[in-house]
């Protein structure tokens, strides 16, 4: 047998010097070449939020600033990722089907089935990149408001985003008063929309000055924010910039039958997990076994690659690092009466997650060897 | 007047673990899982595990094989049950074709690289 790829079937040659290591942001369920589809459902088949995006104005805002009027460089920027490095970004897009793959979802879907829905996962979907909610946040806006009637004004209007968009990004403008820019949104409409409203404040001429209503509680949100953001441009920054990367597993192969995971401790000290518990789970996954060699290398059996360890290692993040509420990765792993709970420093939210159970193991080559099969 | 709240006694002393002595303390046994593990060389073996009971294993592993074109058997596991086992790498099959004949989607875990 060679030393060839093996067992991946969508594998193609490409270095591999640093890897991205994110979860398609459409979760499993989306092929990453299509457009994202207009509407996602807010939670998954099995009625787990999708969403775990930014949640708050904040972050809506800072997505609000980016998203609305590139959407496809925002696509891009939804792959930037875990392994951050801009290159390997373009990479990624040219070849999509490693996304089907990629996503931490459990379905590798072979390239070019993949629809939307053919990608099978029984896992909640997430990402595990926080600041890249863009397209997500956007769909979920229109699933959330009733966007029907005021599409078409979103579009006449994308325009003047655009313009305030510009505002919020290139110039942060602590001096701008609030009421003076009033040449960026001449927005018309007066709908509740948070990003509409987000969009549309601070441009002097806030939705409800020309009728008497009431004003809504995204408006008021909204405008409170923009005063926000506009006194302190710092907040828009240190909110959305940060990703979580992880240095790409470095696989060697040891033979022909085993491979080495060299930075194995790394990365568990990276993401602050027990690599016993890493291992066990990659075992449990690979449905392998191995050891630990002198040098803190993992040794495998079996044939693996570099892409297929990051894959495992993907989902491992998605399911026992980051906080499922936050997807903020600053979590604890701490077990009480057999159970293990993830606790998140951030937020402070705490939830149970699966034991590792490696499930039924197949019994692989000569029985002799096999005393207990 | 004793203040309720400070007795020093547990209302639920009696009550013991509340997890009991099950083995399946915090995993989902209800998830079908779907396996692949590696043999010699470039073959791999898929497992697919968890089946519901209202579905007939012998009957599915027929379909299956004629449907991916591979052969499979049916191994009886002490601890999973009856475990429906193929050749080669047919996970994503698997699972499109569980979900295109009504299975919920979200049981249906795969695992792997």
């Amino acid at each position: 047998m060679s030393e060839e790829p093996l067992f991946d079937p969508s594998l193609k040659k490409r270095k591999k010097k640093q890897v991205q290591f994110t979860v398609d942001p459409l979760g499993a369920d989306a092929d990453p070449t299509a457009p994202a589809p207009e509407t996602i459902e807010p939670t998954t088949a099995d009625g787990t939020a999708v969403d775990l995006g930014p949640a708050t104005a904040h972050e809506r805002m800072k997505l609000n600033g980016e998203g609305e009027a590139a959407p496809k460089p925002a696509e891009e920027e939804d792959i930037k990722a875990m392994f951050g490095d801009l290159k390997k970004k373009k990479k990624k897009k040219e070849i999509p089907m490693d996304f089907g793959d990629d996503s931490g979802a459990s379905t590798p879907v072979p390239a070019g089935t993949s629809t939307p829905d053919a990608g099978a996962s029984g896992e909640a979907v997430e990402d595990l990149d926080f600041s890249d909610l863009k397209k997500k946040k956007k769909s979920k806006k229109k699933a959330n408001f009733d966007l029907e009637a005021f599409e078409k004004e979103l579009k006449s209007t994308s325009g003047a985003d655009a313009g305030g968009d510009a505002d919020d990004d290139g110039e942060p403008a602590p001096a701008v008063d609030l009421d003076d820019d009033a040449d960026l949104g001449d927005d018309p409409f007066a709908q509740p929309s948070v990003g509409e409203v987000l969009a549309s404040v601070g441009s002097g001429n806030e939705a409800w000055l020309g009728s008497d209503r009431d004003y809504t509680y995204p408006e008021l949100l909204g405008r409170f924010y923009e005063s926000l953001h506009l006194a302190n441009p710092s907040l828009l920054s240190a909110s959305g910039g940060k990703r979580y990367t992880i240095a790409p597993p470095s696989i060697h192969r040891e033979g022909t039958k085993r491979s080495i995971f060299a930075n194995v401790s790394d990365i568990c000290k990276k993401m602050h997990r027990q690599p016993e518990h890493v291992i066990a789970f990659l075992f449990s996954e690979l449905g392998t076994n191995g050891s630990v060699d002198g040098a803190g290398q993992l040794v495998i059996k079996g044939r693996f690659q570099q892409k297929q360890i990051e894959n495992v290692l993907r989902r491992y993040i998605v399911e026992y690092v980051t906080c499922k509420t936050c997807k903020s990765p600053d979590t604890l792993l701490t077990k009480e009466n057999r159970i293990f709970f993830m606790a998140c420093e951030s937020c402070g939210s705490r939830r149970s997650v699966n034991a590792i159970k490696s499930g039924f193991v197949a019994q692989v080559g000569k029985r002799s060897r096999n005393k207990t099969g | 007047m004793s203040v309720q709240n400070l007795a020093t006694f547990d209302p639920f002393a009696d009550e013991g673990d509340p997890l009991g002595d099950s083995q399946d303390v915090g995993s989902q046994a209800d998830y079908i899982h779907i396996r692949i593990q590696q043999r010699n060389g470039r073959k791999t073996l898929t497992t697919l595990q968890g089946l519901p009971k209202q579905y007939d294993p012998k009957k599915l592993l027929k379909a299956f094989k004629k449907e991916f074109a591979c052969n499979g058997t049916l191994v009886d596991d002490e601890k999973m049950g009856q475990v429906i086992q193929l050749q080669g790498d047919q996970r994503a099959k698997i699972s499109t074709f569980l979900i295109e004949h009504e299975v919920d989607k979200a049981t249906i875990k795969v695992h792997g690289f």
